[in-house]
């Protein structure tokens, strides 16, 4: 992992994870992923039989079935050499340091996981540590505020990087979101599991959005930006919950093209 | 104390639909937590502190048995008697009769989780024995006949009004409710006779020091100093995990707890007990007995992928940061031990099968382990019993986990086993849910989401794939 972000080697081709939800649940933001990457000036490959990390079963206690996913992962992204980006901390996360705890009786695989874990990155990770937050350059006129998601600031370590990307889209005007480092409920299975509990933490979490005054929120985590969407649709409100990929995609493309506003 | 642990989920929304404990809760986070965090930015070496306050406890759990014994060789050196209780029922059994033997008419109690387990002071007053709990949180609850909401705060979650009711016969409704100082004053006023007539006390240990055979008490009130000098029988409890090898560690141990517990720099008493009066001495407790508690240590001990949570120093700093708990409060967790470390500690102590919603209900967000001052890693331990309720990892009789859920997370994984599996499940999911879409969003929707959209709008799974769509950029890019 390159601790130095003034002295990396750059590189110019990455592999793409995309995650299992933003393969079919949000595509627009493995897309806007590419768009980023290609920006810079990176070539993207992606491997057309991945599916998931195993993050889901292994959260859920259901090691035996997150066990034969995972390892199906690895046999994939181990065919590939240099980079993998994955927008999302919680898959990175999943592979980085839990496949230790789900590998953990059998010495060969966690060696195996390793090599992949250590040269996968989460998207703003990869970013800030080989371009620089300052990196990209876009516009987009928007009232926006951003969450930090908890695998990503806890588990993975990023945490100001990606509020300082957006501080560089010219136009965009950044309100700090009180306890912006609480969790917004989602975590996975939980969701679902216990609706109740979830949503109390959401509801603390979609007050304090509310009270920016903010059009969009950005977060770097699909779970979590339909955790928040799904829960401000449901109170009525307008406020739109977009992946940092997305809004970085839509402002290198309005500092490219026409200034068209999103 | 009988765990209620399978009452977690009624408990829980039982507390997060009452308005006034929800206001009450937020004080640990306002409070507690921000306060650690100011202590935490204020002290230059604290990662440094956190480091060594993790090495210390991995060293000393490693080699308990070795310390445990050279405490209670200094405790005995020091005057005092040891008595190792194999289960709760065992130490309060040994505690009421040292008390009957003494002819003890009071016991006055500082703050002490361990004594919970025990649920000691009402077993020694339906003995006859007058108990009161002398911490202003403890006596509180004990007047409300319940048990302790936080760690280090057992009463967080009452009212100014409501504690006013308790301390005050007299108060009705409509009359002004007593500020902060003047309820403390009126508890002490109570407290105070009850001071001049105990016999003996019972506290709790912070910290037992191996190699003097010392423990030490934190408290902001002062009533562990009165406890441990005023009556003539001091009788500490404590888990067999509260001890540390030396006073060197004791310097390290209570700059983190303290700072992590309140944020305060150092509490307003810190009190060390080397055993009872000396002869050469004129004040003091005539006897010192210290009961060292196992109840479920040993289970964590000889279990190692939970052993760490004996490294935890009670200090409460990861109920502050959960979201969990400052949303289902402390009564939900049914046991002694609430917050994280109660849903990794409890369902071990005393039985996955009941707790198992303990550890499932958390979002794995990691405040906890970023908040605790010996970084012990909850999460992890979360998830080891979320795997044993689930599979019955351990022990097959810890599986909780509903044929449906079994079945559910079987066809999740054939389906991961394959991309075109993957492509055609999350067509078919579409083609189901899509009647019940509009704009892209389902409001109700079958099992297993229909958690979901009872609260949540949820997204309709997209039209083409990532991998699709890739598919159709590459063509585009080609021609």
């Amino acid at each position: 992992m390159p601790e130095n972000p003034s002295n990396p080697t750059i590189p110019d081709r990455v592999t793409l994870f995309a995650s299992c939800m933003v393969d079919q649940l949000a595509p627009a933001v493995g897309e806007s992923t590419v768009d980023v990457l290609e920006h810079l000036g990176v070539t993207v490959d992606f491997l057309d039989d991945q599916t998931c990390c195993g993050q889901p079963a292994f959260n859920s206690g259901f090691r035996s079935e997150a066990f034969p996913v995972a390892t199906r992962f690895i046999e994939i992204f181990e065919k590939v050499e240099g980079p993998i980006v994955v927008p999302s901390g919680s898959c990175a996360a999943m592979v980085r340091n839990f496949y230790g705890d789900l590998f953990r009786d059998d010495e060969r695989m966690i060696g195996r996981a390793r090599n992949v874990g250590d040269r996968l990155y989460e998207l703003t990770e990869f970013i800030s540590s080989f371009f620089g937050t300052d990196a990209v350059v876009g516009q987009l006129s928007d009232d926006a505020t951003y969450h930090k998601c908890c695998h990503l600031l806890r588990e993975i370590g990023i945490d100001e990087q990606p509020i300082e990307m957006l501080s560089n889209i010219d136009g965009l005007n950044l309100t700090p979101l009180e306890r912006d480092d609480v969790c917004c409920g989602f975590g996975g299975a939980f969701s679902v599991k216990m609706p109740d509990i979830s949503s109390a933490i959401l509801d603390e979490k979609l007050d304090y959005i509310e009270s920016t005054g903010a059009k969009t929120v950005v977060a770097a985590d699909t779970g979590c930006v339909y955790q928040m969407q799904g829960g401000l649709r449901r109170r009525g409100s307008d406020v739109q919950v977009v992946h940092i990929a997305e809004i970085l995609a839509m402002s290198i493309r309005n500092a490219s093209g026409a200034g068209a506003k999103r | 104390m009988k765990p209620q642990t399978i009452n977690f989920r009624s408990k829980a929304s039982q507390t997060m639909g009452d308005e006034e404990v929800q206001q009450a809760i937020e004080h640990v986070y306002t409070g507690f937590f921000k306060g650690r965090l100011v202590a935490a930015a204020d002290t230059p070496d604290w990662e440094e502190l956190r480091t060594k306050g993790k090495a210390i406890k991995d060293h000393t759990i490693a080699h308990l048995d070795y310390y445990l014994g050279l405490l209670a060789d200094n405790v005995e050196k020091n005057g005092g008697s040891v008595f190792f209780a194999e289960d709760a029922e065992e130490a309060r059994k040994h505690i009421i009769d040292l008390a009957h033997a003494r002819n003890i008419k009071t016991v006055i109690k500082s703050k002490s989780m361990v004594s919970e387990e025990m649920a000691l002071a009402e077993s020694l007053n339906d003995e006859g024995i007058e108990t009161v709990e002398t911490d202003l949180g403890e006596y509180i609850i004990q007047l409300a006949n319940e048990t302790p909401y936080h760690l280090i705060a057992p009463a967080v979650h009452k009212s100014r009004k409501e504690v006013a009711e308790l301390l005050d016969d007299d108060f009705k409704e409509g009359d002004r409710v007593p500020d902060a100082t003047e309820l403390t004053m009126m508890a002490r006023e109570k407290l105070r006779g009850v001071f001049e007539r105990a016999d003996m006390s019972v506290t709790g240990v912070n910290f037992a020091v191996a190699e003097s055979g010392s423990i030490a008490l934190v408290t902001n009130e002062g009533n562990g100093r009165m406890s441990t000098t005023v009556p003539r029988v001091h009788v500490a409890v404590m888990g067999m995990e509260k001890i540390i090898p030396s006073i060197q560690d004791l310097s390290t141990m209570l700059r983190i707890l303290i700072r992590s517990a309140t944020g305060q720099r150092i509490s307003t008493y810190v009190t060390m007990v080397n055993g009872a009066r000396k002869p050469d001495e004129e004040e003091g407790p005539e006897e010192f007995h210290l009961v060292i508690m196992n109840n479920g240590r040993q289970k964590l001990l000889a279990d190692p992928q939970m052993r760490e949570s004996l490294n935890c120093i009670r200090c409460g700093a990861c109920l502050n940061a959960c979201p969990v708990y400052r949303k289902v409060g402390g009564h939900a967790y049914g046991w002694v031990y609430p917050g994280p470390i109660g849903a990794i500690v409890t369902p071990v102590m005393t039985g996955l099968k009941d707790a198992s919603n303990l550890p499932a209900a958390s979002s794995l967000c990691g405040a906890c382990h970023d908040a605790c001052p010996v970084k012990i890693n909850i999460p992890r331990m979360l998830l080891e019993l979320r795997y044993r309720s689930a599979e019955g990892s351990t022990d097959s009789a810890e599986r909780t986990s509903s044929a449906s859920e079994r079945f559910v997370w079987k066809s999740w994984r054939i389906g991961m086993m394959g991309r075109k599996r993957f492509d055609y499940g999350a067509k078919l999911a579409r083609l189901i849910l899509r009647p019940l879409a509009r704009n892209g969003w389902l409001r109700k929707s079958p099992p297993p989401i229909s958690g979901w959209t009872s609260t949540r709008d949820f997204p309709l799974i997209a039209a083409g794939s990532l991998r699709s769509r890739l598919a159709k950029r590459r063509k585009k890019a080609k021609s």
